[in-house]
C-alpha cells in the first residue's frame, strides 16, 4: 500500500489551490493511493540509462521571427474577465507575497 | 531593532557572503513567447492591457512559441558574461499561484539553462578588480503587474482589492545568478553596487536591454549571509527583493549586514526567509518564509521544444560581441593618461562614450574631460537633464578648436557654451554675432600695457629683480581696459618684453 | 430527400458541387435530425445560431460564379475542447460556462477557411479526462446503440453525433484514446493522427504531450477528407510538424475500390489481445485477421513488452501535465469566480474555492495525483520514470515497425458499458484505454474503425492500427481496405445498422 494521508492530500491541494472539503479530503486519500499503488510500477522498469521522453516527435529550435502578430484589444482580453475597471481585470485582496 | 551595530562592527565579528540575482528586461520588438509588442523595448508608458495577445493572458488553448531574437540575445549576453552557451537548452514549468502570473506557472529554465559557468571583472572606487563567478544565465518570461488599491499606502497591506496589468507578462528576461560572493569584506556593498553597473554596462553595450532600473528593466535581488570570520561555513541567507536603484543595493546589503550582525550578537538566528527593501527608510522588513509551499515541481515544457544553437552561430555571435567595459577602461585608461580622479568621474558619470567620442574627433583628453565633467555637467546638473542632451560631442570639438587657435579665451568659451546650449547657432556663428574674438592686435595691447604701466610705474623695476608674478597686476588691468577679450598670453608676453628692454 | 442526413461527407460534397442540394437545405436537415434526437443523445452543448446564415452565405458565393473549395457548404460538429469565435466554448466544465473566446483555434480556421458550416458543439468528459462522457458539467451523452450506455470518451458527443447522424463528421481530440474509443464504443471511425500533424492553437490543453485533434466519421473516407482539412504546418504550434503532408483522401479512396492487402505485415501485439478483453472483442478481432489474411495480409504475432507499463506511465504523465495547464482557471481573467460570503477572504481563498465548486472530481482527483507526482521528492520516481516509459514504449513501436508495417489492435478491451457502472472505480474506468494510450506516449497515429459488433450484446467492435510517426496515409490506406472487406463480408457497413436512438437494436448473429 502507498504512504499517501490526508494531510499529504490536503498538502497538494494547497498546492493545487483547492478548497477540498474534508469528505473530499478523505475519498480522495484513498483513490489516490490506490492509484498509485497501480502506477507506481514504472519505477520498477527503468533503469538510469534510459533517456526520460519529454516530446514524442523530435523537433527543435522551432523559433518565431521577432514580429509583432495576434494581438487582443483591451476589450477582448476583459470581455470574458470575473470582474475589471474598465482597463484592469480586479481581484480580491491579495494575502500572499509575490514569488 | 532601532540599534543596529555599525557597520565596522559587524565586520569585525563576520565575513559577509552575498549571492546577486539580476533580472534583465529583454528590448526585442515582441515578447519571449508571445507576438504581442513588448513594453520593455521602449521608455513610453502603454495604457493597461493594450500590448497582450491570448498568450499573454494564457487564455485556453493558447500556445508559447520561443522568440528567435530573445534567444540570440541570450546567447551574447551569456558570451559576454563569460559563459559557456548549452548546446541543447530546455524550457521548464515553474508552477506557482499568482494573480499577476496568468497561466500560474512560469515558463523559465530549470536544470538546463541556456548559459552557465562564466564570469565578471567587476572595478570597485579604488579600482581593484574583482572576479565574480556565473552560476548561470537562463531565459525565463516576466510577469504582469499588480496595482494595489484601497488602504492608506498603496501597498498589498490593507489594499482592498488589486488590479492586474498583463502588459509586462511574457517580457523576455535572462535571470543571470552569481556563485557565492566571499571574501569581499568590507567592499561587499560597494562590490554588490559595482557588480550590478558592470551588468548594466554590458547589457547596454550589446544593446540587449534599455537598462533603466527606475524602470524596472533591470532588477535586482540581494541575498546575504554572515559566517564568523575566519569560517567556511555559509551562514543562513536572506534574499533582499528588487532592490531599484544602484545606491540601494549597496544600502540594503550594508543594511542586512548590520541587522543580522545585531542579531547574531544577540545570539538570535537568522530566519531564511525574502526581506523587502523599503527606499525610504533605508530598512529591510521581513517578507515570505521559506516554506514548503515554494514546491515549484519544475518539469521539462511540454508545449516548447529544447533550444540547440547552432555552433557556428554562437561563434559568430561571439565575433560580433563589443569589447566588454573592463576591457574598454583599462584601453582608455592607457590611451587618455587622465589624473585617476577624473577617470573614475567620468566612469561614475556614466561619460565615456561622449568623451571617447569627442576625442575620436580631435579634441585632446584634458579638454575633453574639462568640458563635459565641468561646465556641461553643471548645467545638466542645475536643468536636472541628461548632460549628453544639451550638446553633441561635435559642438565641443568645435569649441575647442576655437580656443586652442586663439580665436576666444576661456571665459568667451564658457559664454559660448551656454549660448550653444540655449541653440543659438554654432561657435562660430555665436563668436561672429556676440563680437566675441579677443583682441591679439599688439598695438592696442602695448596701449593698454602704458596706460596701466603710468598708474603702477614699478611694476618693471620688480620683474627686473625676479618678481615674474608681479606682471599679473597689470595683465589684469589691460583685460579689465579690453573688456575681457584680451588674449591674456599675449598681454604677459608683451610686459616681460617690455621689462627686459627698458 | 429525407434520407441526406444519412449520406457520407464525401456523397454530400458531390451533390453540393453538383448544385443537387444547397448547403441551407443541408444544413436545415441536419438541424432537423439534431432537435429530432437530441432529446435522448445529449450529444452537443451548444448548437451554432449562425449555422443557417454561415450556410446561406456559401451558396450565395457559390451562385455569384465564385470558386469555392470542395468541402464549401459540408456541416461539421466541433468538440468544445476547441476554441471558436462565435459559440462558445467550455471543454465540459462549470468552470468556463459562457466562456467566449476571442480566437479561433487553427483547426477551426482550418474548416472555415474550407467552408464548412459548423453545426455545434459537441460533449465531452470535463476537460477530456474521462473514457465515457460522464464527467461532463452538461450532462452525459448516450450512445445511439443503446441509450442506457456510455458513448465512450472523453468526445462521446462527437462520435455520438456521427454516428446518429447529427453530423456528418466531427472534431475531436485524443489524448488517450478520446477520439478512437468513443468511434469504437459508437461503431464510428475516428483518427487521432501523428502527433503535431494537426495543430493544438486553441485547444483547450489537457496534457500538452499527448494531445492530438484529429476526425470523427462513419467511414474511413470521410476521415481522411477531414484529416486533409484539417492537417498541416502551424507557426502557432512549437510541436506543430512542418513537413507537408500527403492527401489522405487519396490514400483512402485509391485502396478503399479494390481491397487488396498482398503484401501488407499487420502486427499482432500479443500484449492487447488478452484474456482481459471481453469475448465478443477477441471474437471479432480474431475473425478480422482471418479476413485481412485471406486477402494477403501478412499477421505477424510483435512482442510489445512495455505496453504493459502504458497506463501506468500514462496517468503519471496526463495527470502531471494537467495540473499545471488547468492551473490557469483562477477566477482571474476568465471563466467563473465563486462569490465569497465571508468579508475576510483573500484572493487565494477565492481561487480555491472557485477550483473546487469549478472542478468536478474526476478533474480534481487527476490534479492532485498531477502535483503529487511532480512534487520535491517524488518526481524522479513518478514523472521521471513515466517519461523513462515513454522512452522504452518507442522502442517497443520501433523495433515492431522494422517487422511490419502496421499494428493492428482491439480499439478497446470492451463494446460500451452502462452508464454509471463505472463511476465509482477510476482504475476500471483508466483501464478502458490500455489499447490506445501506447500511440499517444510515442506520438504515431491510430485510426479505429467497426469490425463487427460483439455477439453476446450486438454492441459496436472497433479495431484499432497504429503506424509509424508521419505514416497517417498508410493507416488510411489499410484502414479503407479493411472497412471495403468488412463491408463485402457483412454486406453493409455497421453504421446503417445502428438503431434510431431509444429504439432496440437487432440480435446479431455469431
Ligand atoms: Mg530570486
Ligand atoms: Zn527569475
Amino acid at each position: 500500500m502507498s504512504e499517501i494521508t490526508p494531510d499529504q492530500v490536503r498538502h497538494l491541494a494547497g498546492l493545487a489551490r483547492i478548497a477540498l472539503d474534508e469528505s473530499e479530503v478523505t475519498r480522495l486519500t484513498g483513490e489516490l493511493g490506490a492509484i498509485v499503488d497501480a502506477v507506481e510500477k514504472v519505477g520498477a522498469v527503468v533503469s538510469e540509462d534510459v533517456e526520460p521522453t519529454s516530446h514524442p516527435i523530435g523537433l527543435g529550435n522551432v523559433w518565431r521571427v521577432d514580429e509583432v502578430g495576434d494581438t487582443l484589444t483591451t476589450e477582448q482580453a476583459l470581455d470574458g474577465a470575473p470582474d475589471h475597471d474598465g482597463s484592469r481585470f480586479r481581484v480580491t485582496a491579495i494575502l500572499g507575497e509575490e514569488q | 531593532m532601532n540599534t543596529l551595530v555599525d557597520l565596522d562592527v559587524a565586520l569585525e565579528h563576520f565575513d559577509p557572503v552575498i549571492g546577486l540575482e539580476v533580472h534583465v528586461e529583454l528590448s526585442t520588438a515582441t515578447k519571449m513567447f508571445s507576438p504581442a509588442p513588448n513594453p520593455a523595448a521602449s521608455l513610453e508608458d502603454f495604457a493597461p492591457n493594450t500590448a497582450i495577445s491570448p498568450v499573454c493572458l494564457g487564455l485556453p488553448g493558447s500556445l508559447p512559441v520561443v522568440n528567435a531574437e530573445a534567444v540570440r540575445s541570450s546567447i551574447a549576453l551569456g558570451l559576454a558574461l563569460g559563459c559557456e552557451i548549452r548546446p541543447t537548452s530546455r524550457f521548464a514549468r515553474k508552477n506557482y499561484f499568482y494573480p499577476d502570473l496568468a497561466k500560474n506557472y512560469q515558463i523559465s529554465q530549470y536544470d538546463e539553462p541556456i548559459a552557465y559557468d562564466g564570469a565578471v571583472e567587476v572595478e570597485l572606487d579604488d579600482q581593484s578588480v574583482w572576479r565574480v563567478e556565473i552560476e548561470r544565465a537562463h531565459m525565463e518570461e516576466d510577469a504582469g503587474k499588480l496595482t494595489h488599491v484601497g488602504g492608506s499606502t498603496g501597498r498589498i497591506q490593507g489594499a482592498e482589492y488589486s488590479l492586474v496589468d498583463y502588459n509586462r507578462a511574457g517580457v523576455p528576461l535572462v535571470e543571470i545568478v552569481t556563485r557565492p560572493i566571499a571574501g569581499a569584506g568590507a567592499r561587499a556593498p560597494q562590490l554588490a553596487r559595482a557588480y550590478v553597473q558592470t551588468i548594466r554596462d554590458i547589457v547596454i553595450a550589446l544593446g540587449v536591454s534599455q537598462a533603466r532600473m527606475e524602470r524596472g528593466n533591470l532588477r535586482c535581488d540581494a541575498n546575504v549571509s554572515l559566517m564568523p570570520r575566519g569560517a567556511t561555513e555559509f551562514g543562513t541567507r536572506t534574499e533582499t527583493k528588487n532592490v531599484n536603484s544602484f545606491r540601494s543595493i549597496e544600502r540594503a546589503v550594508i543594511y542586512e549586514i548590520r541587522r543580522q550582525a545585531t542579531l547574531l550578537l544577540g545570539d538570535t538566528a537568522i530566519t531564511q526567509e525574502t526581506r523587502h527593501w523599503h527606499e525610504d527608510t533605508g530598512q529591510t522588513s521581513p517578507g515570505r518564509p521559506k516554506s514548503d509551499a515554494d514546491d515549484y515541481r519544475y518539469f521539462p515544457e511540454p508545449d516548447l521544444l529544447p533550444v540547440s544553437p547552432d555552433s557556428d552561430w554562437v561563434e559568430e555571435i561571439r565575433q560580433s560581441l563589443p569589447e566588454t567595459p573592463s576591457v574598454r577602461r583599462r584601453r582608455l585608461r592607457e590611451a587618455w593618461q587622465l589624473p585617476e580622479t577624473d577617470f573614475h568621474a567620468l566612469i561614475n558619470a556614466d561619460l565615456l562614450d561622449v568623451v571617447e567620442a569627442t576625442i575620436s574627433l580631435g579634441t585632446s583628453p584634458a579638454a575633453a574631460k574639462k568640458w563635459w565633467l565641468g561646465e556641461l555637467s553643471r548645467i545638466a546638473n542645475d536643468r536636472g537633464v541628461e548632460v549628453t542632451s544639451l550638446l553633441t560631442p561635435e559642438h565641443v570639438v568645435e569649441l575647442d578648436r576655437h580656443i586652442s587657435e586663439g580665436t576666444i579665451n576661456d571665459k568667451m568659451a564658457r559664454e559660448v557654451l551656454l549660448a550653444m546650449v540655449e541653440g543659438e547657432g554654432s561657435a562660430a556663428e555665436i563668436i561672429e554675432a556676440r563680437g566675441l574674438a579677443v583682441v591679439s592686435d599688439d598695438g592696442a595691447l602695448r596701449a593698454a600695457i602704458d596706460e596701466a604701466l603710468r598708474a603702477q610705474p614699478d611694476v618693471l623695476a620688480k620683474i627686473r629683480e625676479g618678481k615674474v608674478q608681479a606682471a599679473g597686476a597689470i595683465i589684469g588691468q589691460v583685460m579689465k581696459a579690453l573688456g575681457g577679450q584680451a588674449d591674456a598670453q599675449r598681454v604677459r608676453e608683451l610686459i616681460l618684453e617690455q621689462a627686459e628692454q627698458s | 430527400m429525407s434520407e441526406l442526413h444519412r449520406l457520407s461527407a464525401l456523397d454530400l460534397q458531390g451533390l453540393l458541387q453538383s448544385g443537387e442540394v444547397s448547403a441551407t437545405e443541408l444544413t436545415q436537415t441536419f438541424v432537423d435530425r439534431i432537435s429530432a434526437v437530441e432529446p435522448v443523445l445529449n450529444a452537443f452543448v451548444h448548437l451554432n445560431d449562425a449555422a443557417l446564415a454561415e450556410a446561406r452565405e456559401i451558396d450565395a458565393r457559390r451562385a455569384n460564379g465564385e470558386s469555392l473549395p470542395a468541402t464549401a457548404g459540408l456541416p461539421v460538429a466541433v468538440k468544445d475542447v476547441l476554441c471558436t469565435l462565435g459559440m462558445p466554448t467550455t471543454a465540459g466544465s462549470r468552470m468556463l460556462e459562457g466562456w467566449r473566446p476571442p480566437y479561433d483555434a487553427t483547426a477551426v480556421k482550418k474548416y472555415r477557411d474550407a467552408g464548412m458550416v459548423a453545426l455545434g458543439k459537441t460533449n465531452m468528459d470535463e476537460f477530456a479526462m474521462g473514457s465515457s462522457t460522464e464527467h461532463s458539467a452538461w450532462g452525459p451523452t448516450t450512445n445511439p446503440w443503446d441509450i442506457e450506455r456510455v458513448p465512450g470518451g472523453s468526445g462521446g458527443g462527437s462520435a455520438a453525433a456521427v454516428g446518429a447522424f447529427e453530423a456528418p463528421i466531427a472534431l475531436g481530440s485524443d489524448t488517450g484514446g478520446s477520439i478512437r474509443q468513443p468511434a469504437a464504443l459508437t461503431g464510428t471511425v475516428g483518427m487521432k493522427p501523428t502527433y503535431g500533424g494537426v495543430s493544438r492553437y486553441g485547444v483547450i490543453a489537457l496534457a500538452s504531450s499527448l494531445d492530438q485533434v484529429g476526425p470523427v466519421a462513419r467511414s474511413v473516407a470521410d476521415a481522411a477528407l477531414l484529416h486533409d482539412v484539417i492537417a498541416g504546418h502551424d507557426p502557432r504550434d512549437s510541436t506543430s510538424i512542418p513537413d507537408a503532408w500527403p492527401s489522405m483522401l487519396e490514400a483512402a479512396l485509391r485502396s478503399g475500390v479494390e481491397p487488396d492487402l498482398r503484401g501488407v505485415r499487420l502486427g499482432r501485439v500479443t500484449q492487447l489481445d488478452t484474456d482481459g478483453f471481453q469475448p465478443g472483442v477477441r471474437t471479432r478481432f480474431a475473425q478480422l485477421l482471418e479476413l485481412a489474411s485471406a486477402h494477403g495480409a501478412e499477421i505477424i504475432d510483435v512482442d510489445c513488452p512495455h505496453f504493459d507499463y502504458a497506463v501506468a506511465a500514462y496517468y503519471l504523465i496526463l495527470p502531471a501535465e494537467a495540473s499545471s495547464n488547468l492551473a490557469k482557471y483562477d477566477s482571474v481573467r476568465f471563466g467563473m469566480r465563486t462569490a465569497m460570503t465571508n468579508g475576510q477572504s483573500t484572493v487565494e481563498d477565492v481561487m480555491a474555492a472557485t477550483r473546487e465548486a469549478g472542478f468536478g472530481d474526476e478533474v480534481k482527483r487527476r490534479i492532485i495525483l498531477g502535483t503529487y507526482a511532480l512534487s520535491a521528492g517524488y518526481y524522479d520516481a513518478y514523472y521521471g520514470s513515466a517519461q523513462q516509459v515513454r522512452t522504452l514504449i518507442q522502442g517497443d513501436f520501433q523495433r515492431a515497425f522494422e517487422q511490419v508495417d502496421a499494428l493492428i489492435t482491439p480499439s478497446a478491451p470492451t463494446t460500451a458499458f452502462k452508464l454509471g457502472e463505472q463511476l465509482d472505480n477510476p482504475l476500471t474506468m483508466y483501464a478502458n484505454d490500455l489499447t490506445t494510450i501506447p500511440a499517444n506516449l510515442a506520438g504515431v497515429p491510430g485510426l479505429s474503425l467497426p469490425m463487427g459488433l460483439a455477439p453476446e450484446d450486438g454492441l459496436p467492435v472497433g479495431v484499432q492500427l497504429m503506424a509509424p510517426a508521419f505514416q497517417d496515409q498508410r493507416l488510411y490506406s489499410v484502414g479503407a481496405a479493411l472497412e471495403a472487406l468488412i463491408i463485402q463480408r457483412d454486406g453493409s457497413t455497421l453504421s446503417a445498422r445502428v438503431p434510431e436512438p431509444g429504439q432496440p437494436r437487432q440480435q446479431v448473429a455469431q
